[in-house]
């Protein structure tokens, strides 16, 4: 990892993505021969820089997820490159990519099953520790201590078992153990979705405490606009594999220039009821990412929808400076 | 690190601080029957470790004169058709059962939990062999493949060990590669890979410990099968040789022809073999209550 740059040349960013494709082959009968394909990511590219979030957000099904698992490579990804502060790891062997697992870590959403339950909560924070190195018990227990102190949990909880806790404290164990190897970058896979309301606004605001403090990355995926507006910096709105708006905070929700991106933020519901707006209401269901439609995926949703979108994909091209949108007619 | 004696703060806040037999008492109010289970199987271990203190005569001494006498003040549980105390074979057998089925399901477990964990983490083509191979045996009941197994080894003791575990195998094998199937797909396994964690050291620190709840359950109930087993190999002439008491073979000897004449020779071995099998099975179930640290309080 080449922590000091030459002086002049910009630091290369903490995450960038290129492409990343990932295809789950359907596989049928006794030879098990692959009988298709789940487009699950299908040519994703995105960067972030140190201190950034960036909010993922789509429907339930479109590869969110599956993008935060293939840039940790707790998937492989079928084709496209992953650079972590430079390097790529698309394709490291497991092995060569030890060094690298210690710069980006992950936040499940539930805070039940991301947990052994046969294991205390010292032990679940300090595991990491030891997998990298740290065999020295009371030192080991000294940094668990810190972290449970730095994420709102009280060091005497070091020992008990998850079940004994909340899930919002469940999810602050996990943020502790996210951040026990100090990463760069952390995956939030949906982290606040399964916890009550006012329980959500105290982990976001300590993962943007913790930001700010150690110049955290985030790539935070979510399904849910307004926890996404809060905390990310830009946003990449994916459908069906593809992400087909990618701009800053402001812009995305001020000027959305996507047809998809305007019918999710319609769909926000606003605490006035005296605001009327423009309603865009998207019919039909989400295609199977199996068999995807020709053309711009969401074409077949599309109430703009014209020939051209039928048969050409879009390009995700620069419709204004900063600004990213894959559609036709932008 | 802290240096509360956390026992002496909870007594000052007015908190029951339990000691050892107080955990005790707890336990057994807590789990009446697994303490009655518990009670079982260590009357049943003492009697096999202390079976010569215990025993009031040589199990194995024989007398034509005492042949088939009835339960009484000298021979407790009767005596058999060659005049050999039943308590004293009892006791004695005690030793043969408790090794054959602790042996028998210790053999069985290792091996079936590393079959079990292959094929269900590693899944792909060593699953699918692996499967079938089980599934082969499993076709098999219990009883016949361990006859199999007890025929081609040879009757011993340590044959009769050999021949249950790998009759075993396949059960236990199956209910960890089911456990393994669910638990390796886990948040909690990913974050574990997330760190860089090696595949070998997931599978026994975050997967093995999740299926230890069945396990335990399947284990105990095993105890009680692989006892049954022996007695049944022993009933066959398959399983511990002579002279060694067994409880099958104790019950094989008199069943057909004393059961009438002498019911004493069928009933107390009987009854040792329930008793044996009762007590493993409500300790098990006890047991993997306690070992749930979800069950705890």
């Amino acid at each position: 990892m080449p922590d000091a740059m030459a002086p002049g040349t910009p630091a290369p960013p903490v995450l960038e993505v290129r492409d990343l494709k990932k295809h789950f082959p359907i596989r049928k009968g006794l030879l098990r021969r692959a009988a298709g394909h789940v487009f699950a990511v299908d040519g994703v590219s995105f960067t972030i820089a140190e201190g950034e979030t960036l909010g993922l957000v789509g429907e339930s099904g479109c590869g969110k997820s599956t993008v935060g698992r293939t840039v940790l490579r707790l998937i492989d990804p079928t084709s496209g490159s992953i650079h972590v502060g430079g390097q790529d790891i698309s394709r490291l062997p497991r092995k060569a990519l030890r060094p690298w697992r210690r710069q980006m870590q992950i936040i499940f959403q539930d805070p039940f099953s991301s947990l052994n339950p046969r294991m205390t909560a010292g032990e679940i924070v300090g595991e990491p520790l030891l997998v990298h190195g740290a065999h020295a018990t009371s030192a080991r227990r000294d940094a668990v201590a810190a972290l449970f102190e730095r994420v709102g949990l009280r060091r005497a909880q070091m020992d008990s078992y998850p079940h004994q806790f909340s899930g919002g404290q469940r999810q602050r164990i996990g943020i502790a153990r996210a951040l026990a190897l100090n990463p760069r970058l952390i995956i939030g896979d949906e982290p606040v979705s399964a916890l009550d309301v006012s329980i959500q606004a105290q982990v976001i605001n300590l993962l943007m405490d913790l930001q700010r403090e150690r110049r955290l990355s985030y790539l935070f995926i979510s399904h849910n606009l307004a926890v996404v507006e809060h905390i990310s910096h830009r946003i990449a709105v994916m459908y069906l594999g593809r992400i087909v708006e990618y701009t800053d905070k402001k812009t995305l929700f001020t000027n959305p220039q996507h047809p998809y991106t305007e019918a999710l933020l319609s769909a926000v519901p606003v605490p006035d009821p005296a605001i009327k707006r423009k309603k865009l209401v998207v019919q039909g269901d989400v295609p199977s990412p199996v068999k995807p439609p020709p053309g711009c995926h969401f074409h077949p949703r599309c109430p703009y929808a014209v020939d051209r979108c039928r048969a050409e994909a879009p390009a995700l091209r620069e419709i204004a400076p900063g600004h990213l949108a894959a559609c036709h007619l932008r | 690190m802290s240096t509360i004696d956390h026992d002496a703060e909870l007594l000052r806040a007015g908190a029951h601080v339990r000691g050892a037999w107080g955990t005790a008492g707890f336990l057994i109010r807590r789990y009446p029957l697994g303490a009655a289970g518990a009670v079982i199987v260590i009357v049943f271990v003492l009697a096999a470790l202390l079976a010569n203190v215990v025993a009031t005569f040589d199990p194995t001494a024989t007398s034509s004169r005492n042949s088939l006498t009835p339960p009484g003040s000298v021979y407790w549980l009767g005596a058999d058709f060659m005049g050999r105390d039943v308590f004293s074979r009892i006791v004695h057998g005690a030793r043969i059962s408790l090794a054959v089925s602790v042996g028998a399901t210790a053999l069985g477990c290792a091996a079936g939990i590393i079959v079990g964990l292959m094929s269900g983490y590693l899944g792909g083509w060593v699953d699918l062999v692996v499967q079938r191979i089980m599934d082969i045996m499993q076709a098999l009941p219990l009883l016949v493949m361990a006859l199999v197994m007890a025929a081609s080894l040879g009757p011993s003791l340590q044959n009769t060990i050999i021949a249950i575990a790998i009759a075993l195998v396949p059960n236990i094998a199956r209910v960890i590669r089911s456990s393994t199937l669910s638990l390796r797909e886990q948040p909690f396994v990913e974050a574990a890979r997330a760190t860089g964690m090696s595949e070998l050291r997931i599978a026994v620190r975050h997967v093995l410990p999740n299926t230890l709840a069945p396990l335990i359950v399947l284990a105990t109930a095993q105890l009680g099968s692989a006892i049954l087993t022996e007695a049944s190999l022993s009933f066959l002439g398959l399983g511990v040789p002579e002279p060694h008491p067994s409880w099958g073979r104790m019950l094989s000897e008199s069943a057909a022809e004393y059961i009438r004449t002498a019911p004493w020779l069928v009933i107390f071995p009987g009854i040792a073999i329930s008793l044996a099998v009762f007590g493993t099975n409500l300790l098990g179930d006890a047991l993997r209550d306690m070992l749930d640290p979800r069950e705890r309080t």
